[in-house]
């Protein structure tokens, strides 16, 4: 943070808080411990607003905005909590369930992932759109991990962590809408890969099953995030 | 004081949720008292009674006998109660959707046996081409999500709908508990 940052102040769901005025409205509610939830987010790497969870009102204007990619204002009036908010954030939850095979019960990361417990936090019993059952691959070609398609939720966490902080961009993404889907390299197979420096980030940051390690079974792959933050802010210390 | 009519089903899946329902031990003595199992794998009735107060449903629906099964649960119960991920999400079953029917019975019944490989015709029910959660092909009004829902999750759900409270389960059980 640079000294010519100014320090503004808004209202979050009725409360006075102050933010730097480089930060996102996401950052400032849980620096507040006010709830807000996501999936595609993670601190240490770049919001790129790709699973709309974490949508939000702010006073004044019509449409709902994400907040992870939302910079504060001053004056700015968020509200984080309302029926309208709830109803959107379960149908987007809903949808990517339906979207591919989450069979949580035989998942690697039963008990661990993030999807799983977000739907369990926001009160999912059971979703209301029909499932679509797609025909997904499982890449197990690399020698340490598996990407697993059928699990992906493409938050792209995988994409921007190998970028950004490997500085290998050996994931990407290929395909529009509901064909989008991670792809390494030229659309290779990961074991393949000439850029991949097999270090794991991706499958750390993963909030699914769908990036884990080899030989890991049903509700065995605890993904370790916590190395995230430290690294972002060594790096950052040393530019 | 008439006892609760209560039914247990067993459609496409492994009957884990109906070892959960006997783990309720003997707290089951206590629930029998207010209840009575009028159909269900666990008792012998043959036939889905004409009423039912509370259908209890563990599993997907997987075929042309599911199928019926669960519409006529569904016209004689006054409550439906989808027991666990089976029911829910198609869980496991539902794991074959990817692949064709006629894939399925060959790798089952042509590729895997050792001998006198042939596909059945007769005797058992047809599959359906695709397994299906109960909530898309009749309404349901509970669900207990859970692979499977604990015995303390079934027996919470049972005393809250009888006395007349529809169970709000999201703080003890979710998709793969």
């Amino acid at each position: 943070m640079s000294a010519s940052v100014r320090i503004k102040t808004l209202k979050i769901d009725g409360m006075d808080v102050s933010a730097r005025g480089n930060e996102s409205v996401l950052q400032v509610a849980r620096e507040n411990g006010i709830f807000i939830p996501s999936l595609c987010y993670v601190d240490g790497l770049k919001p790129v607003g790709a699973c709309r969870l974490c949508l939000i009102e702010v006073a004044g204007i019509n449409k709902l905005l994400p907040a992870c990619t939302t910079e504060v204002w001053e004056g700015m009036v968020v509200s984080t909590d309302s029926e309208r908010l709830r109803k959107y954030r379960r149908l987007i939850l809903e949808l990517i369930f339906s979207e591919r095979n989450h069979v949580c019960s035989v998942c690697v990361s039963n008990n661990y992932c993030e999807l799983q417990s977000l739907a369990q936090k926001l009160g999912m019993t059971h979703i209301s759109v029909p499932y679509r059952y797609p025909s997904k691959k499982v890449d197990a070609s690399h020698e340490r991990f598996v990407m697993d398609h059928n699990r992906c939720i493409v938050c792209t966490r995988c994409v921007r962590v190998c970028d950004e902080i490997e500085g290998a961009h050996t994931w990407d993404l290929m395909g529009r809408g509901i064909d989008t889907r991670v792809i390494s390299d030229l659309n290779q197979a990961w074991g393949e890969s000439d850029s991949c420096t097999s270090c794991g980030k991706c499958v750390q940051v993963c909030p699914t099953g769908a990036l884990y390690e080899k030989g890991k079974s049903s509700s065995e792959m605890k993904k370790e995030i916590e190395f995230l933050p430290y690294l972002t802010a060594l790096r950052e210390g040393k530019r | 004081m008439n006892k609760v009519k209560v039914a247990t089903v067993w459609l496409d899946g492994c009957s884990g949720c109906h070892m959960s329902f006997l783990d309720m031990d003997e707290r089951l003595v206590a629930l029998a008292e207010k209840i009575e199992v009028v159909y269900s794998p666990l008792v012998d009735h043959k036939e889905f009674p004409e009423q039912v107060d509370v259908a209890i449903v563990e599993g997907a629906v997987s075929t042309d006998e599911d199928l019926e099964k669960i519409q006529l649960i569904r016209q004689r119960s006054k409550l439906l109660v989808s027991l666990g991920d089976c029911a829910i999400t198609a869980n496991v079953p539902s794991m074959r959707n990817p692949f064709s029917v006629k894939d399925v019975m060959e790798r089952a019944y042509m590729e895997n046996a050792t001998n006198q490989w042939q596909i059945p015709r007769q005797m058992i029910p047809k599959l359906l081409d695709r397994v299906r959660p109960i909530q898309e092909v009749v309404p349901v009004d509970v669900f207990i999500p859970g692979c499977p829902p604990s015995a303390d999750t079934i027996h919470f759900c049972l005393t809250e709908l009888l006395q007349g409270r529809i169970p709000n389960v999201a703080n003890l059980t979710r998709f793969g508990a």
